[in-house]
Order: C-alpha cells, then structure tokens, then sequence
C-alpha cells in the first residue's frame, strides 16, 4: 500500500482536489481510501462515501489535531493494508500553523488556495515549508499576476517542492497530480520506527489541563507572556 | 551548483551583493538581520541551536540551509536564461480519442506570434487539450498526446516550477483580490518576476492597457475599484508584457468594455503563443486557425480563408449595430429599423 499525507488550512480544497484525483487513480483500477483527520466538526466523510470511496473520521476533539494524527496513524495504517487498499490518503485541516502531521518517508501534500492573501506561505510553519508537493488552488478566480506572485511566495519558503495549480472545481490539474502519487514500487506495511519530519510542540499549560480561571495564580507549567512593553521585537 | 558549505562561510553583507534575490528569501522566511548583516551566515544561524528558540520559530537550520541553497540556484538559473533559449513553437502529436481511435492530423505546430481557436461542444474536450500542453503531455495523459516544445521532447520542468510555467491563463471570471492600487499591484508583480527596469515596465503595461479599456484608469486607482473591463484590459497587458510564460491560454473574452482584436494583437506582438477556446464567430475568425474538437480528440484543424477574414469585417459591423443600439437604449432612445442599416 502507498500513503499521501494531505495537510492544509481549513477550506484551501483539500478534499476538492482529494475527490478529483481519486477520479484518475480509479480510473488506473487503484483502489483509494481516505481517512479525515478534523478538530470538532466535518462532514467529508459524507462527500467521500458519496464519491464510493471508503473513509474513515477522527475528530481530536480538545486536542491538536496533529497531535492526534500522529498518535493513531500507524493503526490508521493498518486499517488501509486491511482493507486491501492500493493507496491510502490521510487529509487534515492544519489548524495551528505549527504542527504538521508529515512523516520522514510518506509523501507530503500541503493544499493551500490563491484566496487566503500573499502574507499566507509567510505565516504556515512546516506545513508548508517541508511538504514535497504544493498545491495551489482556486487559481480560477484570481488574476495571473496573483497566481505568479502567489506561487513565487511559496517558492521562497519551499523552494524545494513541486508546485502544481489545481482548480478544484473542473478537476484541472488533478490527473497530473494522479501521476505523483502512486508508485506501484512503494509497499508500505507499518509505520512504527518511523520519524516526524518536524516535532510538534508538546508543553502543556494549566489550561491545557482544564483550568478555566483566569489570573497569574492560576497559571503553571509553561506559560509565556506578551512582551507589552515600548520596545521593539526580537529578531 | 552551489553548496550549503559554498554560502554559509559567507557574510551575510557579501551574499546579499552577490544574490540580490536573497533578502526576499530572508523576509519571507521571517529572518530579520538588523545589526548581523556583517556576520558569516553560520554566525547568524546560531541562534537556532538553541532547541527552545529553533522550537518557537518552527525553523530547522538545516532545512533552511537547504531550502537556501536550491532556492539560490533556481534563481540564477532563472535570470542566466536567455531570450533565445525561448519557446518558439509548440507541436502537438496525436493521440487517441474517447473511444480509443487514433487523431486523424499528421502532427500540428504552433508557433509562436500565432494565433489558434479551439472550437467544439460542451464536453467534447477542449480544456482536456489545453491541459495536455500545460502538462507537456507525454503519452501519459487519457488522450496519449505528446506535445513537443521547440520540435523536441518537452521538459519535464515545466511542469511543477514556480517561476517557469511553459502557460499563463486568462479566463472570463477572473478578479483581482489583493487590496492595493494599480502601481503597487504591478510593481508587486515585476518584483517577483525580477525584473530590472520595473518602472518603465509599469509605464508601459498601464499605456497598453489604457489602450484596450473604453475608459483611462490611473496607477493610483485601486485594480478592486476597476470595472470589468478595465480589470480585463489590466490583466491582459500585465499578462503580455509581465508574464514569464510563452503560451497564453484564453477561455473567451467577452465582447465589452475591451478592444478584442487590441488584445490579440498586443499579445502576439510581445511574441506569444496564444490559445483560445471560444464559441464566439468573431473570436474564432481572428484565430490563424482553429482546432475543432470532437469526442475527446482533434476532428480537424481549418486555417482561417480569406473569405471568411473577409467576413469578419461584417461581422464587426453587425456587432457595431448591436453595441450602438445598446448605447441609444441606455440613453433614453427609440430605436428603429432603419439604425439597422442592412
Ligand atoms: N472557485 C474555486 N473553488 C474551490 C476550488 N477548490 C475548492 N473550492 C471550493 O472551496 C470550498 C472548500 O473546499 P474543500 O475541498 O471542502 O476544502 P477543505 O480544505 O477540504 O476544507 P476542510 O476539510 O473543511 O478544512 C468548497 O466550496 C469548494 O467547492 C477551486 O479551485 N476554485
Ligand atoms: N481523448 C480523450 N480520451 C479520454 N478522455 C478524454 C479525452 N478528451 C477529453 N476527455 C475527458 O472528457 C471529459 C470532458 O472534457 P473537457 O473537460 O476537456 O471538455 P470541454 O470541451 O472543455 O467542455 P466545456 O465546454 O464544458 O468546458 C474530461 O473528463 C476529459 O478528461
Ligand atoms: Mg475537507
Ligand atoms: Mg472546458
Ligand atoms: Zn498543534
Ligand atoms: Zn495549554
């Protein structure tokens, strides 16, 4: 079986373009499985089944999502071998800009839309910057020239990955995305020693831990304060 | 090939002379040098051996060191390329239509300056051929068409670099959403571009499109605050005379607010290959020629006869009737049959 991580903000297309690329692997005879990663809410899982596509859902409920990606993918992993599946993608909303769910040797995809503002490659941490392939979306839109300054952006933050333009509305783009994600070579039967390609933050404050209070007492563990004062920021 | 071991012996003073690409880099990777610049770029780095500071800042020095170093060597590859290794045409080889049979051409050249329609129902896959170009088609596509770029196998580069795509699009429901006026807009664009001569570009790119729209805009307006075809006439200029790509694919233009023919004509003037896919006789008689499609494949393709050159030119006076009587009615005025004048 091969697995695609599928990472990006809330709404950039993810599953537009999930949908429209399992089009093309089916039509290769590629059996295709999704599972959805989300927070407190989805309702993907219903597009996918009404797409025929087997899914799976987990909502990290309060915990970081990609913290809870990372805790159960290996037996999402072993749900995907299971079920026979040729390809098995993971999509999830990156959410904290932080964390990113990608592991060492699965490919990476981080789903991002022309809409979300030249300032945006800037403000996404390794979710963008250590994907191998990144997808631009909603391209239909939005002129030329902001698609090229928006494509030269996040080339400057990951001059490394390929960036593919897909319209996930008429699917333009998405057969050639097909062609990079599958390789028949590629058997993949546990993830266990496996490494994140970026580590998560993991310190825990009093709120983390379920207090509601608000005041400097009640705060333990690691807490950080905003610089308030008159003078500039760090570097 | 530059190495991460070539730029981080360096100062950063020294590389910012020698690659003037690179504080862009530094800004979007949310590095700021303020007093460091004349430290060597190791120097700088330390501050991300410490695993609490490399943690707040999401950045791991060696992923950064490497994304430098490609991003670096993209760049001068970028700006050493010649206008002569340019594209000058493009060849599309048959391949097979939706029910398996093979395209009936020998094979078809474009070349640049050129102006080709594509023409065919709903569905009968035009946009799959224009895909198949964008993509250098390979015999790997669902139509088995290979696309030859120059008469020789496409670059597989050309597929998923950012600053070297081989086709820029233009289509009917296009905006702009960036919040920043015409000038800021353009040099915005001319800056991502590399461009040296950013200010005589911009003079020229807003004359041009002056030009094409009815009404004269200012670099000072807003481009949200443009009409339709003001925004229209911007973005074809822009396209012209800003965009890297040789092939400009265009999904209609619609006949207001725009001098078609002005915009045909700037385009292939600025050496362009220009694909169009339009159901609109007047468009498609401006084409060299058209492509028609039919169940997936290329059914023929017609070269543009002079009789039916000849033809456009009633079909301009046709759509001349309709626009004046469009103006008349919108100013109060009954219109009669004699307007028609034909
Ligand atoms: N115009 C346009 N709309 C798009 C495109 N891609 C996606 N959309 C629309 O954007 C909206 C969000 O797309 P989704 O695919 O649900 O986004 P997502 O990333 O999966 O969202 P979450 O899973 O909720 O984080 C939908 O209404 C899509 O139809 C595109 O290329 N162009
Ligand atoms: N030669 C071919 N072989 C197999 N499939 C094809 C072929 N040509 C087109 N198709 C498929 O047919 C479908 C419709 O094609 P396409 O979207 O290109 O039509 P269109 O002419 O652009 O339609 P519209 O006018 O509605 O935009 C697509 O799924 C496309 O991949
Ligand atoms: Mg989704
Ligand atoms: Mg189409
Ligand atoms: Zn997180
Ligand atoms: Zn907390």
């Amino acid at each position: 079986m091969n697995l695609v991580t599928v990472s990006g903000p809330p709404s950039s297309g993810k599953t537009a373009v999930i949908l429209k690329t399992i089009d093309s692997l089916k039509k290769r005879g590629l059996e295709v499985g999704v599972v959805k990663f989300d927070c407190l809410y989805t309702d993907d899982d219903i597009l996918y089944e009404k797409a025929g596509v087997k899914v799976k859902k987990g909502l990290s409920g309060s915990l970081c999502p990609d913290h809870y990606f990372v805790s159960n993918i290996e037996e999402v992993t072993q749900w995907g071998i299971k079920e026979g599946l040729d390809l098995l993608i993971t999509e999830s909303a990156g959410l904290c800009n932080r964390c990113s769910p990608y592991v060492k040797s699965i490919t990476a995809v981080c789903v991002i839309d022309n809409l979300s503002g030249i300032n945006t490659p800037k403000k996404i941490g390794p979710m963008l910057k250590s994907s191998d392939i990144v997808i631009i979306t909603k391209g239909d839109i939005v002129s030329q020239a902001e698609r090229e300054v928006f494509a030269s952006r996040v080339n400057q933050v990951n001059p490394g990955a390929s960036i593919m333009h897909i319209n996930g509305l008429t699917g333009q783009g998405a057969y050639e995305l097909s062609t990079l994600l599958y390789d028949e070579k590629v058997e993949i039967k546990t993830l266990v020693g496996e490494k994140l390609r970026f580590s998560m933050p993991s310190a825990l404050c009093s709120y983390c831990l379920g207090e509601t209070r608000i005041g400097e007492s009640y705060q333990m563990g690691n807490v950080r304060k905003i610089d308030m004062s008159d003078k500039k920021g760090e570097k | 090939m530059i190495t991460v071991q070539d730029i981080q012996q360096k100062t950063i003073a020294d590389l910012f002379e020698q690659y003037p690409f690179l504080p862009g880099f530094f800004e979007e990777n949310t590095l700021q040098v303020n007093g460091q610049i004349n430290e060597k770029l190791i120097d700088y780095l330390k501050f991300l051996d410490d695993e609490e500071e490399a943690e707040n800042r999401a950045i791991d020095r060696d992923q950064l060191l490497n994304s430098m170093t490609i991003y670096i060597s993209q760049m001068l590859e970028f700006l050493g390329e010649d206008v002569d290794d340019g594209v000058h045409s493009i060849t599309i080889l048959p391949g097979t239509n939706k029910s398996g049979e093979a395209e009936q051409f020998g094979e078809l050249k474009i070349s640049k300056s050129e102006i080709v329609c594509i023409v065919g129902p709903t569905g009968s896959g035009k946009s799959r051929l224009l895909a198949d170009i964008e993509w250098v088609a390979q015999n790997d596509t669902p139509t088995s068409r290979t696309i030859l770029v120059n008469e020789e196998m496409g670059d597989k580069k050309w597929r998923v670099s950012s600053g070297n795509k081989l086709v820029a699009q233009l289509s009917q429901n296009m905006n702009f959403v960036m919040d920043l006026s015409v000038y800021e807009f353009l040099e915005l664009h001319a800056q991502s571009r590399l461009v040296e001569d950013v200010e005589g570009l911009i003079a020229k790119i807003i004359e041009e499109a002056n030009k094409l729209a009815g009404e004269k805009f200012e670099l000072t307006t807003p481009i949200t605050s443009l009409s339709g075809g003001q925004s229209r006439a911007l973005m074809i200029a822009d396209t012209a005379i800003l965009s890297k790509s040789p092939i400009i694919l265009i999904d209609e233009i619609e006949n207001a607010g725009i001098d078609r023919k002005k915009a045909l004509d700037l385009l292939i003037g600025e050496e362009k290959i220009v694909l169009m896919a339009t159901h609109d006789p007047m468009l498609a008689l401006m084409g060299d020629k058209r492509i028609v499609i039919k169940n997936g494949g290329i059914h023929k393709v017609v070269e543009t006869s002079d009789d039916e050159r000849n033809l456009l030119v009633d079909l301009e006076r046709m759509d001349a009737v309709v626009q004046n009587m469009r103006t008349r009615l919108r100013n109060g005025e009954i219109i009669k049959k004699e307007d028609i004048g034909f």
